[in-house]
């Protein structure tokens, strides 16, 4: 008997197209047929943390803005906890997911959300032996393997639109966490460093005082955004 | 329990970013290689959606948006599972469709094809799986239409499917196509994706047995989202 691998195969992605707005945001497309629509509100109104808008454009080959894209954004919260099937230990009504669209005149996409805190990152559980030697040693360790281990506070994006085959994932950093940048074992895999700064938003303010943070994404090109295979 | 890591995705059936025949692409996909980010939990963990976030009729495509009467067209039932590569269901996941009417028009402000709009019909539905991974939806089949891309390409009959899975690593939208279409063969949007089985596995069956009698036919159309590792070996996390 041949042996066989019984597993099923992944569906293949095709465009969402140029009128995604019908299925995901029907009110964009211009009409109004449910309830609620989903993704309007990441945060909720219970949220702990720094209110912040953040704004933006995608960009493609030819310089021009994509003004019919369609971003989704995952977010953890202030505490750097992401919400999971039984809610989680995140605030009441914290979604930590939003559906993000253009202005289509213009292209550009703006969401208020709360700032994510840093999160856990692949290896939160150090390996024994390096957790004696904390244990023990604490002042000798410098400063706590979790820490070490920790992601910076990050948006995650996935973009889908029209020419766009299989939707796009990537990462939004604060400019104000450089430090936690330095030490993203994310941005630190990217071998570039010039790369690195294509993640890394701008931060304004807005006339009440929010912060603003702008991140241009580049399809094409000589900034090109950095895209990760998940 | 900790979330366990997903299978790698097979980018050898997954369309490439860069696909000329269809032109659009030329300009929209980067032409850097993607970074392979191991799973941390930003890509484990993802959105969940319950009853309270949606309608039960948002799945009746032929009622929820009826206002002089039902939309022109032939009437459908979509059905199918939603599992993962490990063959088992996904149950509550969010399942989301759009699509043009019978005569091939959408219902968007940017389509100015002159097929005309069905005053019944929205063109759009969600629902959640059950426990078991199933959806299904009613509609009315869309028609073809024509696109600019080479002088003369018309799109297959179609639905596009937005499909949620657990984590946002599974995020997926696709579209299905029906079975015994000629205009699949030549679209080139369905041949962006390199292999003939993936493109297989996009053409939904007709179901007779799903069949209303007198009523409506039926296609059938299984959704695989990424699977996820099973054991999760507390001496080697690293591995899970």
């Amino acid at each position: 008997m041949r042996q066989t691998l019984d597993y099923l195969r992944e569906t293949a992605s095709q465009t969402a197209g140029p009128y995604v707005h019908i299925g995901l945001a029907p009110g964009a497309a211009g009409f109004d047929i449910y309830r609620e629509e989903l993704g309007r509100d990441i945060a909720g109104p219970n949220a702990r943390g720094q209110r912040i808008r953040v704004e933006g454009l995608v960009i493609d080959g030819m310089g021009s803005p994509v003004k019919d894209v369609l971003i989704e954004v995952w977010q953890a919260n202030a505490d750097g906890i992401y919400p999971t099937p039984d809610g989680g230990a995140v605030e009441d009504g914290f979604r930590g997911w939003g559906r993000v669209i253009t202005d289509f005149e213009t292209g550009e996409w703006s969401f208020e959300t709360v700032k994510p805190g840093a999160v856990a990152g692949r290896h939160p559980t150090v390996s024994s032996v390096a957790r004696r030697v904390r244990d023990t040693h604490p002042d000798w360790m410098g400063r706590t393997d979790e820490a070490a281990a920790r992601m910076a506070p990050h948006l995650n994006f996935w973009l889908v639109a029209r020419g766009i085959n299989i939707g796009l994932n990537t990462r939004m950093y604060f400019p104000d966490e450089a430090e936690a940048n330095a030490a993203d074992p994310v941005l630190n895999l990217i071998e570039w460093e010039k790369r690195r700064a294509t993640l890394i938003a701008t931060r304004g303010e807005d006339k009440a005082g929010l912060p603003v943070y702008r991140f241009e994404i580049r399809l094409q090109g000589d900034d090109e955004t950095v895209f990760f295979d998940i | 329990m900790t979330p366990a890591e997903f299978y790698q995705r097979d980018r050898r059936l997954q369309p490439p970013a860069l696909t000329p025949d269809y032109k659009t692409s030329v300009a929209r996909s980067p032409r850097l290689s993607l970074i392979s980010l191991e799973n941390t939990a930003s890509e484990i963990t993802g959105p969940t959606f319950g009853h309270g976030d949606i309608d039960p009729i948002d799945n009746d495509l032929i009622k929820n948006h009826a206002r002089t009467g039902d939309p022109i067209g032939e009437r459908i039932i979509v059905h199918g599972r939603v599992l993962d590569e490990n063959a088992r269901p996904v149950p509550n996941t969010l399942v989301e469709i759009w699509q043009a009417n019978a005569g091939g028009r959408y219902r968007h402000k940017k389509d100015s094809y002159l097929a005309p709009i069905d005053p019944n019909f929205g063109g759009c539905g969600r629902t959640l799986t059950d426990g078991t991974g199933y959806y299904f939806f009613r509609t009315v089949k869309p028609g073809a239409y024509p696109w600019r891309n080479w002088i003369n390409n018309w799109r297959p009959a179609h639905i596009h499917v937005s499909v949620f899975g657990t984590a946002f690593c599974q995020r997926l939208i696709t579209q299905l196509y029906f079975e015994g279409d000629p205009l699949i063969a030549q679209c080139p949007i369905v041949h962006t994706i390199p292999d003939p089985d993936a493109i297989q596995q996009l053409i939904a069956r007709l179901d007779m047995n799903a069949s209303v009698p007198l009523d409506c036919l039926a296609y059938k159309f299984d959704i695989v989202l990424r699977g996820r590792r099973s054991t999760l070996f507390e001496n080697r996390l690293e591995g899970n």
